[in-house]
């Protein structure tokens, strides 16, 4: 990670649209009345969805609204590295994971057609239409190797289905989340090994049951 | 009292120590980087690392680590060892080698502990770390590669200096500290942080580059830049007063001083008069002090005493003012006045005009309203102590007056008398009510003018009869002093005499002469008439208007008693010569009295000082907190019309209220920076 | 029927939706057993609920191995002035992990039915579950669950279960150091996430200065099925001490990465086996495991063999459980470039708050970096070594010692491939030994 800071250029100014203004307050009212303070995660968050990223008058238009210092959520804006801090690729934003149990499964080929397709990591592409980054783990390390474009996960990649993929957004198609080598989600490949039982799924177990080790009451009713 | 061990020896500590805090109890001494009394615990250096039995065999931060009834604490065993030369090892591999050209060189504390604690050599072969510098504003120069992010800058501008304008972004090691968007942090209390930061990061950039901290000999002195007297260390070169820093004082100003006491230093060096000048043919030329002083004996023996008047500024020292009192009073003179500001306080009782809750007594209030005082900008650190409070919900705070940016939250009453008047029916009422301690402080913004006397006798009768502010046991009357010369002043008497003019009368223009005692914030413009002696260090504006000019010495050119807010008397040391042929103020009155024929019976200043304390005794008590007396509410002021008007502070612009600050280049560059935007209308 | 694989038998297991076959609303969860008698269990009480939950032996499933009941005990037995709070830890970030995360998108209803069961225990009435930023899916899906779940009144507000209990998710964006149990407190409270110190503990000030205890979600997802089917059927699995079903997640070389739910203890290979069809190259072409997500030293395949996969097994190898995510290398690993990502890995997340993780991080990746060529001099091993040393137990939170962890395993177990390394890398320059040439 280098050194997190404002974009240099940065827009005139920034307004909530009424959708994110709305979901907004929706994320102030799950936190007790005095900690607004709490929301400023997932309004930058909103905002980024908004925008594509996170600027200068976008910030302080969160302290505003949380009654937070600036500095206060510009820390929290640089401390998290989900927040982009200038301009990411409008088609898509490729954040390949770099870290071992996907590196142990060829992230780095991964990388090689991102570059080769896009350019520098970290740097809008010529055509503005992508950015892609290495990331760190991101949690689906069975579907290894994966990345994350825009919101959703892309697991089980080979460098020919990325590209493919890649290809996609750059047509403007949305191509499907999920893992591309055949499996549903994170069972053995091939098929899985356990679950199999259909009893599991009879509806038996909502039958009423009685639960073990239930206290004997103290008195006859 | 509980027990513990520290290194085998027992000692007994208040529960709620922290492990740190015992082992110094016991003598021993626990390096840190980050912790600091007066901050928050952020734990984060990890320098304090200690072995604690029982608890996890790893070391323990003592610092963050309550002590506890039985606890063993090992300071020098092999484990503590290792984890402070470890620690220190990580706080140098990206810490540069530019000790020589670093101002910190010499009083830093990664230098003295890396003597201390640490090992020999490095192991770091790596690349170093660079950071880049940030703009923080007149007063901190920063070279933020030195910063080892222990945040204590960020912890005392948000907790202390109330202003959240700092922070440590991004993370990991690339975290830096920065404000926002590298605006200037905006406190008047600035400079602390630069002596907070344990290493070259953040230096005071108006010294930057002028000395090395071991050239500099050093006096202790007490400050004149607010009516605080605060505790300070002078540090000089020759004669040059290079800067001045806090003294310890739990009493007054903890450990921190303002910007002002700081910075202004420089202002010594510039614009000063160092010789006396007589007004000739329209055009002051330096002249001998036989011939000046013999000009103004002339002149005032040419005078009815009626038509002489003599103002004192702020910064002038006791002795200064009871010279200057006796020779005038000997001449039959009693226009005098030390209100340059015009303001009506004063009275028979000496707790008609302190601080009676004292500066630290303030921390116990439980209510305070404020009368038309910008108390950040007229005394910052009450202002900072009120803070704390605030902060721990001790306290809460009304304001009646103009609404200033305190730095913490009140409820603004109304702008004034009117405010005065309503408070009974506003629900603040009963927070003053039922307070245990409520305090009013009064600015002497409010108390000035036509009906200041009787701004003062409303506010004692709405206000502290009506809530009984001033009690057997607790005096909760403040006058919120800005002079430092102020408070002796009254003691000395230096106000109008049986019939005598006050400031405003002697400014409206039917006197013959007038003697400015170091008096420039007075409307100088007014004088024009009159036959003007200015007594000061300063090429202000009373020297602007003199017809003599009598050149004396400044602060730190003389040892001198000043009285602070809560009728504290300190003596200030010498740090310096005075400029040239200027003396002090008292000596140049002896000499005039001599002049005049009316020699003033002292010879030196151990003698004026024996006769300032037999004339007046609290002059006596060195450093003494004058204890809580209350007194007769209904002396304050005097009955009469009050006028419908906004009670604001007469303080304009925190950064020049005296002629030292003003020749300051240091203060030109604050108040460039962060004196209030004046909105100019659109012409 | 086909030959049962691994240990435990479908009927046994918690997560039966696990792959996300079956629907993952409340329906299919009802049909699944979730929300079965859960008023039941309210209604014995909270001492009842937490008894039950430390027989059971359930150790929390975030990594660190502390008895979930007993951890549940440590809140004020009195609700005072301030209210109690649960906080789940969604945050799952440790490399290798993966196990939450179809919890939530495939299983949400457990989730929130654990969060009633542990809230009251626990006389909290609001909880607090903090996801990881980049669970998007996970977080639309949870949401989705928590409504049906007011929606039926199942909680809120005078639910059918009498306990008013309010579930809200929030989320992170980008930060590892946010599953440590303090800095997720922090993250929750709008600040960076840097973990606070210890005491106070959260169960004396936790989520906005209150009462407070955080759980990770598969400790919570698992305990209503636990309190149903009986704390001895959940004590029945896994050795003693270290019972019950775990999610494993198997990652890296293997034939068939997947996750799992097996008994604990179950045998590495027989894991591995039975569930991933194997190393990837057979038994023999294992090089070493890290069996408990990236933080835990490795360990060599002389000592798999018969490794029961759990808590003191592990740990008497001097590695650890963790979060059961195996990362399994083979022979055509890079040990040192594997250890050297992970390396980097702690650099990119360390808070930047303490000296020794700040700083300490960042040196040891460059070490290893240079390693990884071989640049570097054998007594640098060494030094490497003792470097881990002034980090581990240096530091406010844990994040110190997973960094150091997976270099002191590598150093441990595979010392002699760093120096061939170094050996190789100089024999191919024609400088003397320990100089570099100037101009390179």
């Amino acid at each position: 990670m280098s050194v997190r800071r404002l974009a240099k250029e940065q827009p005139e100014s920034f307004a909530f649209k009424p959708e994110t203004l709305e979901k907004a307050n929706w994320w102030i009212a799950k936190y007790p009345d005095n900690r607004r303070q709490s929301a400023v995660i997932p309004i930058l968050w909103l905002v980024q969805k908004q925008e594509g990223w996170v600027s200068e008058p976008a910030i302080s238009a969160i302290a505003k609204m949380l009654g937070m210092a600036q500095i206060r959520v510009y820390e929290v804006a640089t401390f998290y590295t989900m927040f982009m801090l200038e301009p990411v690729g409008s088609a898509a934003l490729i954040q390949v994971c770099g870290t071992t149990p996907c590196m142990l499964r060829g992230s780095d080929k991964l990388m090689e057609v991102c570059k080769s397709k896009i350019g520098a990591k970290d740097k809008l592409s010529a055509d503005g239409k992508f950015t892609w980054q290495e990331v760190e783990c991101l949690g689906a390390c069975t579907n290894a190797p994966m990345a994350q474009i825009n919101d959703y996960f892309y697991e089980d990649l080979t460098p020919e289905n990325l590209a493919q993929i890649i290809d996609d957004f750059a047509a403007g198609k949305s191509p499907k989340a999920g893992p591309y080598n055949g499996r549903h989600t994170s069972e053995p490949i091939g098929g899985a090994t356990s679950l199999l039982d259909p009893k599991l799924y009879d509806g038996s177990a909502s039958k009423p049951v009685k639960i073990p080790n239930a206290p004997v009451p103290e008195a006859n009713a | 009292m509980a027990k513990a061990k520290v290194n085998g020896v027992e000692v007994e500590f208040d529960p709620g120590m922290t492990v740190l805090q015992v082992a110094e109890l016991a003598g021993e001494e626990i390096p840190r980087f980050c912790y600091h009394e007066r901050l928050s615990i952020a734990g984060n250096c990890r320098m304090c690392l200690v072995e604690v039995k029982p608890g996890p065999p790893k070391p323990q931060a003592s610092c963050a680590l309550p002590a506890a009834e039985g606890q063993e604490i090992f300071t020098n065993t092999p484990m503590v060892k290792k984890a402070r030369e470890g620690v220190m090892e990580f706080l140098l591999i990206n810490h540069p080698l530019d000790c020589p050209i670093c101002d910190q060189g010499g009083e830093c504390d990664l230098q003295d502990q890396a003597m201390g604690y640490g090992r020999g050599g490095s192991r770091y072969a790596e690349n170093k770390r660079a950071v880049e510098e940030k703009y923080l504003g007149p007063t901190i120069k920063t070279f933020m590669t030195r910063c080892i992010q222990c945040t204590r800058c960020v912890r005392f501008s948000t907790e202390v200096a109330g202003v959240t304008e700092m922070g440590m972004i991004s993370r990991g090691e690339n975290a830096e500290i920065t404000s926002y968007l590298e605006q200037a942090v905006s406190s008047e209390l600035s400079g602390n942080l630069n002596d907070l930061c344990p290493v070259g990061a953040l230096t005071h950039k108006p010294w930057s580059f002028n000395y090395r901290p071991w050239e500099l000999q050093k006096v202790e002195s007490i400050d004149v830049m607010d009516a605080l007297g605060a505790h300070i260390r002078l540090d000089y070169r020759g004669p040059t007063v290079l800067r001045a820093l806090p003294r310890l004082k739990e009493d007054i100003n903890e450990e921190w001083i303002t910007d002002k006491t700081r910075y202004a230093v420089d202002g010594l060096s510039r614009q000063r008069l160092d010789k006396p000048y007589v007004r000739k043919a329209g055009n002051l030329q330096a002249t001998t002090w036989a011939e000046a002083l013999g000009a103004v004996a002339g002149k005032l023996k040419a005078t009815s005493p009626d038509k002489i008047g003599v103002i004192a500024g702020d910064l002038i020292d006791a002795e200064g003012l009871k010279a200057t009192k006796d020779l005038f009073a000997s001449l039959g003179v009693n226009n005098l006045d030390c209100r340059q500001d015009g303001s009506k306080v004063g009275g028979a009782a000496r707790e008609a005009y302190l601080f009676n809750t004292s500066i630290s007594g303030i921390e116990d209030a439980d209510a305070i309203l404020m009368i038309g005082t910008d108390l950040r900008n007229e005394a910052a650190l009450i202002n900072a102590r009120i803070r704390k409070s605030w902060l721990k919900g001790d306290v809460q705070v009304a304001v009646i007056g103009e609404p200033y940016d305190l730095t913490y939250d009140y409820v603004h009453l109304g702008a004034g008398p009117k405010a005065l008047k309503d408070l009974k029916k506003h629900s603040f009422r009963d927070v003053l009510k039922n307070a245990k301690k409520p305090a009013v402080l009064v600015g002497n913004g409010a108390i000035s003018g036509a009906d200041g006397a009787a701004i003062l006798n409303l506010i004692a009768s709405e206000i502290l009869s009506a809530y009984d502010i001033v009690r057997a046991d607790w005096n909760g009357f403040n006058i919120v002093h800005q002079a430092a010369s102020r408070v002796a002043g009254l003691d000395i008497g230096f106000i109008p005499q049986a019939g005598g003019l006050d400031t405003e009368a002697m400014l409206a223009g039917g006197l013959d002469v007038v003697v400015l005692l170091g008096a420039d914030e007075v409307d100088t413009t007014k004088l024009k008439g009159s036959f003007v002696v200015y007594i000061g260090h300063h090429g202000d504006a009373g020297a602007a208007i003199a017809d003599v000019i009598l050149p004396s010495a400044a602060y730190t050119e003389k040892s001198g008693i000043y009285v602070n807010l809560e009728g504290r008397v300190q003596i200030a040391e010498r740090a310096v010569f005075p400029k040239g042929e200027a003396k002090e103020d008292w000596a140049i009155m002896r000499a005039l009295s001599e002049a005049l024929g009316k020699t003033l019976p002292y010879d030196s200043q151990s003698d004026l000082r024996a006769k300032l304390i037999a004339d007046h005794p609290t002059f006596g008590r060195i450093d003494v907190k004058p204890s809580q007396k209350s007194f007769d509410v209904k002396t304050l002021g005097a009955k009469g019309e009050v006028s419908d008007r906004v009670f604001k502070s007469n303080i304009k612009d925190f950064y020049l209220t005296n002629p030292i600050a003003r020749a300051s280049v240091a203060m030109a560059e604050c108040s460039a920076v962060r004196a209030p935007k004046l909105s100019v209308a659109a012409e | 029927m086909a030959k049962t694989l691994g240990i435990l038998e479908d009927k046994d297991r918690i997560f039966t939706n696990l792959y996300g076959f079956q629907d993952w609303g409340l329906e299919g969860a009802k049909q699944r057993g979730c929300w079965n008698a859960t008023k039941d269990i309210l209604s014995y009480g909270r001492e009842w609920i937490i008894t039950n939950v430390k027989n059971s032996g359930l150790r929390g499933r975030g990594g660190a191995g502390f008895s979930t009941g007993l951890k549940w005990s440590f809140m004020p037995k009195e609700v005072k002035d301030r209210p109690h709070y649960l906080v789940v830890n969604a945050d799952e970030s440790e490399p290798g992990t993966c196990k939450d995360r179809e919890i939530m998108r495939h299983d949400p209803h457990l989730l929130i039915e654990g969060c009633l069961i542990a809230s009251f225990a626990m006389q909290a009435h609001a909880c607090y579950i903090y996801l990881r930023g980049e669970y998007v899916f996970e977080r639309e899906r949870l949401e989705a669950a928590v409504k049906q779940a007011y929606e039926a009144k199942l909680i809120g507000k005078n639910n059918v279960h009498g306990w008013d209990f309010d579930v809200y998710v929030h989320h992170g964006a980008g930060a590892y150091i946010c599953g440590e149990e303090t800095a997720l407190l922090e993250s929750l409270e709008g600040k960076k996430g840097q973990p606070r110190l210890k005491p106070p503990f959260p169960a004396g000030a936790g989520l906005y200065g209150c009462p407070t205890t955080v759980n990770n979600v598969e400790s919570i997802a698992v305990v209503g099925t636990i309190l149903r089917r009986g704390a001895e059927w959940f004590a029945s699995f896994g050795a003693p001490n270290n019972t019950g079903t775990k999610l494993f997640c198997i990652s890296g070389h293997v034939e068939r990465p997947c996750n799992v739910e097996e008994a604990m203890s179950i045998p590495f290979r027989q894991l591995i086996e039975d569930h991933c069809g194997g190393i990837r190259g057979g038994w023999g072409n294992l090089k070493a495991v890290i069996p408990g997500g990236s933080s835990v030293p490795m360990i060599p395949a002389e000592q798999c063999e018969n490794l029961p996969m759990d808590f003191d097994s592990l740990r008497a190898l001097r590695s650890g459980l963790g979060t059961a995510a195996v990362i399994v290398m083979d022979k055509s690993t890079d040990l040192i470039r594997a250890i050297a990502r992970l390396s980097y890995f702690y650099k990119h997340e360390s808070c930047g708050q303490c000296t020794p993780c700040r700083e300490g991080t960042g040196w040891m990746w460059r070490v290893m970096e240079r390693m990884v060529k071989g640049d570097a001099d054998p007594s640098e091993i060494d030094m490497l070594l003792e470097v881990t040393t002034q980090v581990e137990g240096h530091t406010i939170c844990a994040l110190g010692d997973a960094a150091a962890w997976p270099i002191q395993g590598l150093i441990r177990h595979f010392r002699h491939e760093i120096e061939d390394r170094i050996t190789l890398y100089r024999s191919r320059k024609s400088n003397v030994a320990g100089h570099s040439i100037a101009a390179e």
